[in-house]
C-alpha cells in the first residue's frame, strides 16, 4: 500500500492510462461527477453509519470489537432478500402502488431485523457470555469474535454457496429534485432520511430511556453499575439487540442500493468500513458513528472516481482508518458512550 | 522442550506455580503435561538423542510416505508435507506476534502475500523488475515484509490491541484488493515461472521443481530449524521477557520500565518477516503467484493454527500449523468445511481450553531447570503425596520459598 503511494508520478497529469503504471489518476472524472458522487456517497454513508452504530454500542459496553457484527448485518441481508423473493420481487421492479411497496419493504425490514437480532443474540450467548463468565483475557475475546465471524460466514457459504443471491429490485428510483446540478432520486432520499431518523431515535433512546441509562452506566463502569442494581448481562444483550435492529435496517437499505451484493462474505469489507466510520467519528460515540459513516461513504466515492475502480473505495476507507488512528485516535468527536450525558 | 528446534534443547523455563498446576490442575492432569515432565527429567544427552531421532524422522517423512498418514491419492504427499511445513513456519512466525507479545494479527496472510509477490517480482520472467537469484529473494522478502509490518504497526501499536486486530484484518483484505486493481501486480493473470534454488540432477532436470515436493520440504524444514533457533534465542533473551511481560499485563510492563511500544513493534516486524519468508518459500514451490491465494479466510486459519497448537509455545505453533494444513489435505471430504470447522474450534478452544494443545510455559527463568529441579527435591524431601491430589501444603511451602527468585 505504502509502496504504491510512494511511486506516484511527480506531476499529476489529468488522466494517465498506461498499462504498466501503478496507479492512474482521473481528476477529470472526479471534478465532473463531484456532486452526484457526494450524494451517492452520503447514501452509502448512511448505511455504514447504521452498521457502525452496532460496533460502537458493543464497543462501549464490552470494550470489544464485535467482529461478528458484519455477519449480523449480512444475515439481515439474507432475511431481506428471502422475504422479498417470497413476496414476488425479482430482478425487475414490480408494478405496485406506493403503499403496497412501502408495506412490502416494511415487512422485509422487520424480517431482516429479526434475522440480525437472532444472530446477534446467538453470538452473544454462545460465544461471548461463556467467556465473560470465565473472566477470559482480551485476546481470548478477540479470537472468539473472529471465530464467530468466520463460522457464520462459512455456514452461510455451505448453505447458500459461493454465488451472490439473485438481484432483487424494489422500485425504480425516480428523480425528485436537483442540487448543484446533481439529481437526487427517491432511493437516495428514502435511505438517508430513514437512516437519519433511526439514528436520531437511537441517540435519544440511549440518552433518555431507562435502558439507555443502563447502557451508559455499564459503559462507564461495569462493576459500579452492577452494584447500583444494573443487570449487566441484560444490558449487554439489549445492546446486541439494538445493534442487530439497526443492522437489519441497514440490510434493507443495502439490498435496495446494491441489489446483487448479498453474498456470504459480503459483510466483511462493509464491516471494516463501518468500523472505520465508528473510529473516525470516535468509537463509543453514537453521533460520531453518523458523522463517520457519512464521511467514509463520501470519501470512498471520491477515491473510487479518482482512481477508477470501485474497489479503491475499500482501500481509501482503510487508509482513512489508519490515518485517523495515527493523527486522532479518539476520532473526530472523540467522546465515549459512557461520558455522554443525558 | 522443542522437539524440532535442533538448537534449543535447553530445559524449559517453568515457574513453581506451573509445576503445581501441571500436576494437579483442579484434580485433573493436564493434557500432554506428562510428556513435558518426562522430557524435563531426561538427561541432556537423552534429550539430544531424542531430538536427533525426531529430526531424522521428520526429514524422512515424505520419502517414507507412511500408510494411513499419507494424503494420497487425494494430494501428493511430499507436496502436502511441504505445505504443512509452510504452515508450521507461518505458525512459528505468528506465534511471535500472538503468542509471545499478545498482539492479535488477523491479516498475517498479507505478509505472506507480500513475501510471495516479492519472490515473483524479482524472479518471474513476467515481471519487468530486475531479476535476482531465487535464494536472494528470501532475505529480501523478510526485509520488505518487515517494512510493511513497521508501517502498519507504527500507527496502531500505540493504541489498544483491538485496533491492531481490525487494522490488520483490513490490511489483509487490502493487499488482496491491491493485487487485483494495481496494473503492475497483474491481478488474476499473475506471475508464472517463479524462480527456484539452483541445482540439477543427473538428467539435467532442476532439483527444485514444481512437481517434486521433497527437496522443497527439506529446504522448508531447514529454514524452520534456523528460525526456531533464532526465535528461541529471542524468547530467552531480554526481548522475550519483555514480550511476555507485555502479553501478561501491558500497563504493568510499562510501569516496570519496559518500552512496550518498541518491543511490540519488534514482535510485529519479526512476525511479519517470518510471514514474508514463508510466502516466498510457498511462491517458489508453487511456481505461480496471482491474487487468488491470499484471502483473509486463510489468515483466520493461521490464527487458528497458533491458538489450536498453543499460543506462546513454539512447538505448539509448529504442531498447530501442521495440523491445520494436514487435516484438509488428508481428509479431502471435509476440506470444504475447513473454515467452518476451524472457526468453531476457535470459539470452543477459547471457552474450554484457551491454552491450546501444548500450553505455553509459564516463563521467565533463565536458570529454570536448576530451580525446577530444586523444587522437586524439596517436594520429595517433604514427602509430598502422590500426584493428582489437589492441594498439597508441602508444594505451597516450596512455592513460597522459591517464588522470590521465580518472579
Amino acid at each position: 500500500m505504502f509502496a504504491t503511494l510512494l511511486s506516484l508520478p511527480a506531476a499529476l497529469p489529468a488522466s494517465v492510462h498506461t498499462d504498466n503504471s501503478w496507479i492512474n489518476f482521473d481528476v477529470n472524472s472526479l471534478v465532473q461527477n463531484f456532486w452526484p458522487a457526494t450524494f451517492d456517497g452520503l447514501t452509502f454513508g448512511a448505511i455504514y453509519a447504521l452498521v457502525a452504530l452496532g460496533y460502537t454500542l458493543v464497543y462501549g459496553v464490552l470494550n470489544l470489537i464485535n467482529f461478528a457484527h458484519s455477519e449480523v448485518f449480512i444475515m439481515g441481508c439474507y432475511g431481506v432478500v428471502a422475504t422479498l423473493t417470497t413476496l414476488g420481487f425479482g430482478p425487475s421492479a414490480p408494478n405496485l402502488s406506493l403503499w403496497a411497496i412501502i408495506l412490502n419493504l416494511l415487512l422485509a425490514m422487520i424480517v431482516g431485523m429479526v434475522f440480525s437480532v437472532v444472530t446477534a443474540f446467538v453470538v452473544e450467548r454462545v460465544a461471548y457470555r461463556p467467556l465473560r463468565r470465565r473472566g477470559a483475557s482480551r485476546l481470548a475475546f478477540l479470537i472468539t469474535a473472529i471465530g464467530a465471524s468466520f463460522s457464520i460466514q462459512y455456514l452461510i457459504f455451505l448453505i447458500r454457496g459461493s454465488n451472490a443471491e439473485p438481484a432483487v429490485t424494489m422500485f425504480i428510483p425516480t428523480p425528485v429534485f436537483q442540487v448543484f446540478g446533481a439529481i437526487i432520486d427517491s432511493q437516495q432520499l428514502t435511505i438517508v432520511i430513514a437512516a437519519v431518523i433511526m439514528m436520531v431515535f437511537t441517540d435519544q433512546y440511549i440518552r433518555r430511556s431507562r435502558v439507555g441509562r443502563g447502557i451508559r452506566a455499564v459503559a462507564q463502569d461495569p462493576d459500579t453499575a452492577t452494584l447500583m442494581g444494573v443487570n449487566r448481562d441484560r444490558i449487554i444483550v439489549t445492546t446486541f439487540v439494538i445493534g442487530g435492529i439497526l443492522a437489519g435496517a441497514a440490510a434493507l437499505f443495502y439490498v435496495m442500493k446494491v441489489p446483487s451484493g448479498v453474498i456470504y462474505n459480503g459483510g466483511f469489507v462493509l464491516g471494516i468500513k463501518a468500523f472505520a466510520a465508528a473510529v473516525l467519528g470516535g468509537i463509543g460515540n453514537v453521533r460520531g458513528a453518523l458523522l463517520g459513516g457519512l464521511l467514509i461513504g463520501v470519501i470512498g466515492n471520491y477515491g473510487q472516481l479518482l482512481l477508477g475502480d470501485s474497489q479503491w473505495s475499500d482501500v481509501v476507507a482503510f487508509i482513512v482508518l489508519v490515518l485517523v488512528l495515527l493523527v486522532r485516535p479518539s476520532g473526530l468527536l472523540g467522546q465515549t458512550l459512557g461520558r455522554s450525558r443525558a | 522442550m522443542s522437539a524440532i528446534g535442533g538448537g534449543t534443547p535447553t530445559p524449559t523455563a517453568r515457574t513453581v506455580q506451573e509445576l503445581d498446576q501441571e500436576e494437579s490442575f483442579g484434580g485433573r492432569r493436564r493434557f500432554l503435561g506428562g510428556w513435558r515432565r518426562r522430557w524435563n527429567r531426561m538427561a541432556r544427552w537423552q534429550q539430544w538423542l531424542f531430538l536427533i531421532i525426531v529430526l531424522a524422522a521428520i526429514y524422512y517423512l515424505p520419502v517414507a510416505n507412511p500408510w494411513l498418514i499419507t494424503t494420497e491419492p487425494g494430494n501428493d504427499f511430499p507436496i502436502s508435507c511441504f505445505q504443512m511445513a509452510v504452515y508450521a513456519l507461518v505458525g512459528v512466525g505468528l506465534n511471535v506476534v500472538v503468542g509471545f507479545a499478545g498482539l492479535l494479527d488477523l491479516g498475517y496472510i498479507a505478509f505472506f502475500a507480500i513475501g510471495s509477490y516479492t519472490a515473483a517480482f524479482f524472479t518471474s520472467p513476467d515481471s519487468a523488475v530486475i531479476h535476482i537469484p531465487y535464494l536472494w529473494t528470501l532475505p529480501l522478502a523478510i526485509g520488505i515484509a518487515m517494512v510493511f509490518g513497521v508501517a502498519l504497526g507504527l500507527p496502531t501499536l500505540r493504541l489498544r490491541g483491538d485496533y491492531l486486530a481490525i487494522v490488520t484484518l483490513g490490511f489483509g483484505e487490502i493487499i488482496r484488493i491491491l493485487a487485483t486493481i494495481i496494473p503492475a501486480a497483474k491481478g488474476q493473470v499473475g506471475f508464472k515461472e517463479v524462480g527456484h534454488p539452483p541445482g540439477t540432477d543427473s538428467q539435467g532436470h532442476p532439483i527444485f521443481s514444481v512437481s517434486n515436493g521433497t527437496p522443497w520440504y527439506w529446504l522448508a524444514v531447514t529454514v524452520i530449524i534456523v528460525i526456531l533457533m533464532l526465535v528461541g534465542n529471542l524468547e530467552r533473551s531480554r526481548v522475550g521477557r519483555a514480550w511476555i511481560a507485555i502479553r501478561e499485563d501491558e500497563d504493568a510492563a510499562e510501569i516496570m520500565g519496559v518500552p512496550t511500544f518498541k518491543f511490540k513493534l519488534w514482535a510485529f516486524a519479526i512476525g511479519a518477516g517470518i510471514g514474508g519468508l514463508s510466502g516466498a518459500l510457498f511462491a517458489g514451490q508453487v511456481g505461480f503467484v496471482n491474487n487468488q491465494k491470499f484471502d483473509v479466510a486463510t489468515s483466520m486459519l493461521f490464527v487458528a493454527a497458533v491458538v489450536l497448537g498453543g499460543s506462546g509455545n513454539k512447538v505448539g505453533a509448529l504442531l498447530g500449523g501442521a495440523i491445520v494444513a494436514y487435516i484438509p489435505l488428508r481428509f479431502t471430504a471435509i476440506a470444504d468445511y475447513k473454515y467452518l470447522i476451524f472457526g468453531v474450534i476457535l470459539i470452543v478452544l477459547m471457552i474450554f481450553r484457551p491454552q491450546g494443545l501444548v500450553a505455553a510455559k509459564s516463563h521467565l527463568l533463565t536458570y529454570s531447570r536448576v530451580v525446577a529441579d530444586r523444587v522437586r527435591e524439596l517436594r520429595s524431601a517433604r514427602g509430598a503425596p502422590s500426584r493428582g491430589t489437589p492441594v498439597r501444603p508441602a508444594a505451597h511451602a516450596a512455592d513460597e520459598s522459591t517464588r522470590g527468585g521465580a518472579e
